[in-house]
């Protein structure tokens, strides 16, 4: 990937994209924390006007599956699910799905709040490499990445999106 | 010296005193905390984190709310835990510390959670136990209960968390006080810049200003203009001879009545670790009063121990 897409781009598709999705019972919850970041500005973007759409972030710290190798991330920060989780169809925002174990901890953790109509997943950029029979429904870009390379979503002070990538040698 | 507490590289691995504990870490167990605090409003009041994981409660010495507390957090953690009474068990029996812990270790035990009526008990099992598991000082002796400073220190965050710019005070029994050196520690570090400990001079440990605390005698002074309180529990149980008239005399002196509460900030806050004697060391107007925030810290040390829990956990 010798050129990196313009991340704002693809903000406008993700949320061209999202839109036809949502309903009166639709949630948004956005990942910690670019997921959130992308749920902050989807947010007035897809909800019909006046209308806020039911909305939340969680931190999958706690649902990890790496906790009993590398510890508990330093920094947390609490989850907020401020609605009912029971019989709400729940769209997952992701900044980059890689291997889905976050998006298996975020199903687990949303579990524990109730059980919900139905759960979909939408992520800015697909990078390939799954590990888990998990996959996005909506993805603004795809591509295939090596593991040692590292894509993030990062974002400047104005709000604006960007892409980096890294190679880990 | 290696601090008994950090593993090589700087992380928690057992926690026995918040005396030479760095800031960074305080702040973490309190940050992670304030995580912790949202999952006990879910419907499933759990997370997987300690989960395969056996926590054994080693209660030497008796305390109904730290024991359920910590036995609370474990499960919330989904460890396996069990509790033991062990004034009641095998010491009596003759059997040693160390040849308990031996055997609960046996049983494949991975986090002690020791409270001891002797000053330095956790510190010897911490030395003691095997490289994997992981020790919590839940009171010993005189000297620490560093959950209870830390919880303490979690709420005053929560209702006042401008920490630079508070005064609190630490009224009662200082010297049997192994709570009050432990909030001292936690709080001071964590940047609060007037501590006063208000107390008669018999209840002082001597240089007590050595920890960086400005002395009261006089409740009426050391109340003046504080925004938190903090309440102390006079121990009839570790108290040896008559160092004071009587608890009605006390009462008179230093315990917390309403008029004496009005000489602090009209927003203070009240605390107490609990078990409170009412009308000793506080009046029931004061401790079922709108600035009693006693109970919240019980609800809070259940996050604090979960947080302090799951991060030792981690660090292995």
């Amino acid at each position: 990937m010798k050129n990196l897409p313009d991340a704002e781009v693809l903000f406008e598709q993700l949320a061209e994209k999202i839109k036809p999705l949502i309903t009166s019972e639709t949630a948004l919850v956005g990942i910690h924390s670019g997921g959130a970041w992308l749920m902050e500005r989807l947010l007035p973007l897809i909800s019909p006007a006046g209308n806020g759409l039911a909305n939340g972030i969680l931190d999958v710290s706690f649902y990890r599956d790496d906790y009993s190798q590398r510890g508990l991330h330093t920094e947390t920060r609490p989850s907020q699910i401020p609605f009912e989780v029971e019989g709400r169809h729940i769209i997952l925002i992701d900044d980059v799905f890689y291997t889905g174990r976050t998006i298996r901890a975020a199903m687990n953790e949303l579990f524990d709040y109730g059980r919900p109509a139905s759960i979909s997943l939408a992520v800015l950029v697909n990078r390939g490499g799954r590990e888990l029979p998990i996959a996005p429904q909506i993805s603004a870009y795809e591509t295939t990445l090596t593991p040692d390379q590292n894509l993030q979503l990062l974002r400047q002070a104005d709000g604006h999106f960007y892409l980096t990538l890294e190679e880990n040698s | 010296m290696q601090n008994p507490q950090l593993t090589n590289d700087g992380k928690l691995k057992h926690l026995l005193s918040i005396e030479g504990l760095p800031k960074a870490i305080i702040k973490q167990i309190l940050d992670t905390a304030e995580s912790f605090v949202g999952v006990a409003e879910r419907e499933v009041k759990k997370v997987p984190l300690l989960r395969g994981k056996t926590v054994c409660n080693l209660f030497f010495e008796n305390s109904t709310r730290t024991r359920t507390t910590f036995e609370i957090a474990a499960k919330r953690l989904s460890a396996d835990v069990i509790t033991l009474n062990v004034s009641t068990s095998s010491q009596s029996k003759g059997e040693t510390i160390l040849d308990t812990i031996d055997n609960l270790t046996a049983m494949h035990a991975d986090m002690f959670v020791v409270r001891h009526a002797q000053s330095g008990a956790a510190h010897m099992i911490a030395k003691h136990v095997a490289p994997h598991i992981h020790v919590i000082n839940a009171g010993d002796g005189r000297h620490a209960h560093p959950t209870q400073g830390l919880l303490d220190a979690f709420t005053i965050r929560r209702y006042k968390p401008e920490m630079h710019n508070l005064r609190v005070a630490i009224v009662g029994d200082i010297l049997h006080s192994r709570v009050a050196r432990s909030e001292i520690h936690a709080l001071t570090s964590l940047g609060v810049p007037e501590v006063r400990v208000i107390a008669p001079k018999t209840l002082l440990p001597e240089n007590v200003e050595k920890l960086g605390v400005h002395v009261f005698h006089d409740m009426r002074e050391g109340l003046k203009d504080v925004d938190v309180v903090m309440m102390l529990r006079l121990q009839n149980e570790r108290m040896a001879g008559a160092m004071l008239p009587s608890s009605q005399e006390y009462f008179k002196t230093y315990g917390l009545t309403p008029e004496k509460l009005a000489l602090a900030k009209p927003d203070a806050i009240v605390m107490h670790p609990g078990p409170m004697n009412r009308g000793v060391e506080i009046d029931s107007a004061v401790a079922d009063g709108k600035q009693s925030v006693i109970l919240p810290q019980v609800t809070y040390g259940i996050a604090v121990r979960m947080a302090v829990m799951s991060i030792l956990a981690g660090n292995s």
